[in-house]
């Protein structure tokens, strides 16, 4: 009815200009509400979990050695090197293998000349996004409204 | 003009030109790591690129609005005051991010990758333009300003959101800091791209002097579908994280709406075709034209990659980067080359520079197309492999990439070509008095 009465006004209708406001407060309230609801369920965990320190620790070096611009955790980040997001529970590499990675660099990747206890902590970051899911959507999960179904 | 407003549009073009030649670099350095590791990594070529391609769009965009504003208010000291503090705080800013950009001291997240502590005079920064914009504001305005107004706010209020990563409770899950981060960024493309969009609308009505389009019921229809879609359509980015099913469903169903502003393309096309040859000898008009082609092209892949079986396979692929280097590139940058046209009178240059600068957007158009296509390729490629091959190691996933990726650079030299020489044309522009 509102939409409706909207089409066929005229112009320069003076109703129409007091929509106009009326319709963007409308949207912020609920851009509001729609963001609180986002920041409260977009953590999927259940019970509150501490995050140990050295997790902090590799999150900030991971930022600080701009890790992103290469790498991709969930998808999100840069095409040089693989996605991490579940390399630690990957039975063929795991903390091991990406340790090496990690304190020598490669031909593409440099040596940041991390610590052995940054080193740690940038794997402990690793291992603890990895608990959090699987970066690939499986194709059981695709609904057939094209949409996921992730539980 | 004023002197400190012509300075920051000019500073804004300088950072197009630096985006532009740091991507080139990039891309060499993307493809030849070995030779780059020891002296400009691509860990520090890529934040700098990145972040001079997105202040490029801000202070483009917002200088633009600063200009306009002033000529609404040009006794007004408190506009004026506002203006000098914003354009002072940014530009100082914008270089103390790039000399830490040299250093190697960085700690940011993505395209904001410099010290979080200059997020705080940006911010201030910002808060001067919001208060510019709101003073005087009024409901019955045209549809340009209620576009100004909404970029400004909402990049306000999403520039505050991309930093709540600082506060402990938003890193005690990943899952919903990554969300949180992506909800942000997605909402903050929709917040410039109604700073633009308004700036579009206002330099057409202003060569074509058709008054009735900053008022009319499309382009009212218009401004809020991009609201509602700024508000809401960001989950895209985040559909493969574990979080609410919900919002998975709300992203893909506000991202359908999209498709009305694609069939309002289609069913405009022979309209805009007699409108481009009436105002084609407006330089502003043919990067506006060249906009509106990138504006159908990225939008259809957009939707296409909004829907969640189909973004199985684009996600975390090249695809993503040509839709976001095809709508910076391709919209944001050839509208914003229209309006900094438009307020520089570049339509009164020489007829040999103004030729010049034709065969640049030409010339643009088609090394884009090349640059756009090669990653759309890549990105399907990777994607095939991603999705049907798990378990390929990733140096003989981008075996087949790469080609791709050089046909991409390769291109990306030319637009770098096309697009520096219109920067520096635009650059050596002399600019006195104000455009009425």
């Amino acid at each position: 009815m509102y939409l409706k009465e909207a089409i066929s006004l005229p112009v320069d209708n003076p109703y129409l200009y007091q929509m106009i406001p009326k319709t963007w407060c409308f949207l912020f309230t609920l851009f509001v509400f729609y963001s609180t609801l986002v920041y409260i369920y977009s953590n999927p965990e259940t019970q509150k979990t501490k995050v140990p320190k050295d997790v902090y620790a590799g999150m900030n070096i991971w930022q600080q050695k701009n890790c992103h611009t290469c790498h991709q955790l969930y998808g999100l980040g840069g095409y040089m090197g693989p996605d991490l997001t579940n390399m630690a529970s990957d039975k063929t590499k795991g903390p091991a293998y990406m340790k090496v990675f990690i304190q020598y660099g490669t031909n593409k990747m440099p040596n940041f000349h991390l610590t052995e206890t940054e080193v740690d902590q940038v794997i402990a970051f690793l291992k603890w996004v990895d608990k959090s899911g699987k970066t690939r959507v499986s194709p059981q999960s695709v609904h057939w409204t094209g949409t996921y179904i992730i539980n | 003009m004023s002197t400190l407003n012509r300075i920051f549009i000019k500073f804004a073009l300088l950072l197009l030109f630096v985006a532009l030649l740091i991507g080139v670099i990039s891309s060499v350095a993307f493809l030849y790591p070995e030779s780059f590791n020891n002296w400009l990594p691509f860990h520090m070529l890529r934040p700098m690129h990145t972040s001079a391609a997105l202040f490029w769009i801000i202070c483009g965009a917002s200088g633009c609005i600063c200009y306009f504003k002033n000529q609404q208010y040009p006794d007004d000291g408190l506009v004026k005051k506002l203006t000098t503090i914003f354009i002072v705080t940014w530009i100082a800013v914008i270089i103390a991010a790039f000399v830490n950009y040299a250093m190697g001291n960085f700690g940011g997240r993505e395209y904001w990758e410099f010290p979080p502590y200059l997020n705080l005079p940006l911010l201030i920064g910002w808060l001067a333009i919001t208060f510019l914009i709101l003073r005087g504001f009024r409901k019955d305005t045209p549809a340009y300003e209620w576009m100004w107004m909404t970029g400004v706010v909402f990049f306000l209020i999403t520039f505050t959101e991309q930093n709540l990563w600082q506060l402990s409770w938003f890193r005690e899950s990943y899952i919903r800091e990554v969300t949180v981060q992506w909800k942000a960024n997605g909402s903050m493309v929709g917040a410039w791209n109604q700073m633009i969009n308004g700036l579009s609308v206002y330099v057409l009505i202003r060569i074509s002097g058709n008054e009735a389009l900053g008022t009319s019921k499309k382009t009212y229809f218009l401004f809020f579908l991009g609201l509602f879609n700024l508000m809401f359509n960001w989950g895209h980015h985040v559909y493969n994280l574990p979080n609410a099913n919900w919002m998975r469903g709300v992203a893909y169903a506000v991202s359908m709406t999209e498709w009305v502003i694609l069939i309002i393309i289609i069913r405009g096309f022979r309209k805009k075709l007699d409108e481009s040859r009436k105002l084609k000898h407006y330089l502003s008009y043919r990067f506006i034209m060249a906009a509106e082609f990138w504006l159908f092209a990225n939008l259809f892949l957009a939707l296409l990659m909004s829907i969640p079986a189909l973004n199985r396979y684009t996600h975390g692929t090249h695809i993503t980067v040509a839709h976001a280097m095809g709508t910076t590139i391709g919209i944001n940058t050839m509208m914003l080359l229209a309006i900094i046209g438009y307020i520089f009178k570049a339509n009164e240059l020489s007829e040999r520079l103004k030729k010049v600068i034709a065969f640049c957007i030409r010339f643009n158009n088609y090394s884009l197309a090349v640059f756009w296509l090669s990653l759309i390729i890549a990105g399907l490629i990777k994607g095939y492999i991603m999705v049907n091959q798990p378990d390929m190691d990733f140096n003989s996933l981008m075996k087949p990439v790469l080609p791709f990726i050089e046909a991409f650079a390769g291109a990306g030299f030319f637009v770098f070509l096309s697009l520096g020489i219109i920067v520096v044309i635009f650059l050596r522009i002399k600019v006195e008095k104000p455009n009425h």
